[in-house]
């Protein structure tokens, strides 16, 4: 017998689902292996390992999160992640370079990037759904 | 590019919701289509052209 197709619309909402609870779990080892091991080497290994297998699991799910959109929704991630990822490369080196030449006064750190990234990305979803509304 | 699937889709009373799940895309890329705001690809067009028995130069126009 013929399996009966899931409709697009329930499996991108499914796989949205699994990449937000990925994405919880990675940010959750991340704060364990930053503030909830201090002082036990061993343990804060372990954690950062965790962290890091966590991590690939978000990526993978990011992917099935991808591929389970249609079209118009991949290129309206296309357009964010591009956005984002230039802006990140642009913002990111002059960033550096004014902490570099001393400039600014506090350090150019990972997070501010990744900040930078994510509040990029969220706001190039936004944009593009709207247009194509 | 122009095309003809609203009035398409109103000759076989289909709603946008209805028209998208049987082309599996999502309810939104139809109305972006339908709005002349996004270009389908040729395999969602070709899907699109079998499902209301036309050509696809039938439904789609170059502006």
């Amino acid at each position: 017998m013929k399996e009966k197709k899931e409709p697009r619309v329930e499996v991108a909402r499914k796989n949205t689902l699994h990449l937000a609870l990925w994405t919880g779990a990675w940010v959750i080892t991340l704060a364990i292996s930053t503030f909830g091991t201090k002082g036990n080497d061993a343990l804060t290994i372990i954690a950062i390992l965790v962290n890091f297998i966590v991590g690939i699991g978000m990526i993978l799910a990011n992917i099935r999160h991808l591929k389970g959109l249609d079209e118009l929704q991949r290129k309206i991630q296309l357009e964010a992640f591009g956005i984002a990822l230039g802006l990140a490369v642009v913002a990111g080196i002059s960033f550096s370079s004014l902490d570099q030449t001393n400039i600014i006064s506090y350090n150019a750190e990972i997070s501010h990037l990744v900040i930078l990234i994510g509040v990029t990305y969220m706001a190039g979803v936004l944009i593009g759904n709207s247009r194509y509304r | 590019m122009k095309n003809k699937i609203k009035v398409l889709r109103a000759e076989h009373e289909l709603t946008q919701e209805q028209l998208a799940v049987k082309v599996e895309v999502s309810r939104q890329t139809i109305n972006a289509i339908e709005k002349g705001k996004f270009d389908p690809s040729l395999p969602l067009a070709f899907k699109i052209s079998r499902l209301f028995n036309k050509s696809i130069e039938e439904i789609f126009q170059n502006e």
